[in-house]
């Protein structure tokens, strides 16, 4: 049974489903973080003293991690870019970047939170670590599911491009945009709770 | 919006200097937090070039640039509306009705 629209848009809407389907998504995402994000700016205010971010959290280590994402953004783009050339090894080897960046995001988080954890710092600890450990947890819980994702489309998914690339394409267009979003959620986390 | 090779091909070249001017504007960032501004205006700053840096990833990494207008509308409504609840509760202390108490 062929479902339709999942290459070519409706002509309704102008988009195929993925693409509406991603984006109703992400605006429910942005009410989720922005609802933590509300949270942070009214515990601040309500706060008497509130620490300045960098003088308990590792400012450097972050710019880092930030660097990180930013460009397992723009392998992300050139992955899709790769199969809309036509260039399946392209795909191949930017998923792949992508992937890799994305688990040295982990790896760096993992081990600021043992820093934390190694000098007595828990979410407990503090309001700012509460909302510190909060939302940068569920940060790194949204990469471990678009990890997940692209880990299937560079591996056993990857098997559409020869039954079907044109909806290939656009699942990893679709793939792309939650990558960015992660992303662009992280590029608002790192000054708010590390530099301010 | 168009994914034909010959596009996208041109494309790439937009997406490496957008790469460029985030990590320029993310250097930006961190030496800013350096100057030690009052906190006031850092905040204002920081979330000042981190809009800009999250427009970009927007409008270019994620297409929004060249999306049907629908897309943009849904992402502002969405916006709106994630403001009007953090004005809610800051506006209550000025206008006590709108506690609905």
């Amino acid at each position: 049974m062929d479902i339709p629209y999942t290459v070519h848009a409706r002509p309704d809407t102008g988009l195929y489903n993925a693409k509406l389907g991603i984006w109703l998504f992400l605006a429910s995402e942005i009410m989720l973080f922005g609802g933590l994000f509300s949270s942070y700016i009214f515990l601040r205010m309500g706060a008497d003293v509130w620490p300045h971010g960098s003088s308990i959290l590792n400012v450097p280590i972050a710019t880092f991690n930030t660097v990180v994402l930013i460009s397992s953004s723009i392998t992300v783009v050139l992955a899709w870019a790769g199969l809309a050339m036509k260039n399946f090894n392209q795909f191949r080897k930017f998923m792949f970047l992508t992937i890799l960046l994305g688990f040295v995001f982990l790896g760096v988080k993992a081990y600021e939170y043992n820093q934390k954890f190694h000098h007595g710092l828990y979410p407990s600890t503090s309001v700012f670590m509460g909302i510190y450990f909060t939302m940068t947890g569920l940060h790194v819980l949204h990469i471990i599911g678009g990890l997940v994702v692209n880990l299937y489309f560079l591996g056993p998914g990857s098997k559409m491009w020869k039954s079907d690339p044109d909806r290939f394409l656009n699942r990893i267009e679709v793939a792309g945009l939650y990558w960015h979003f992660v992303d662009l959620v992280w590029i608002f986390l790192f000054p708010v709770l590390y530099l301010l | 919006m168009s994914h034909s090779a010959a596009q996208v091909q041109k494309d790439v070249k937009k997406y490496l200097v957008v790469f460029v001017a985030l990590l320029c504007l993310t250097a930006v960032t961190v030496v800013i937090s350096y100057l030690h501004l009052p906190v006031r205006e850092a905040i204002i700053l920081a979330l000042f070039v981190a809009t800009i840096k999250g427009g970009l990833v927007a409008a270019f990494f994620m297409h929004l640039s060249t999306e049907v207008r629908s897309i943009v509308y849904l992402l502002v409504f969405t916006l709106l509306i994630s403001l009007a609840l953090l004005a809610w509760p800051t506006m209550c202390a000025e206008f006590p009705i709108l506690t609905l108490y």
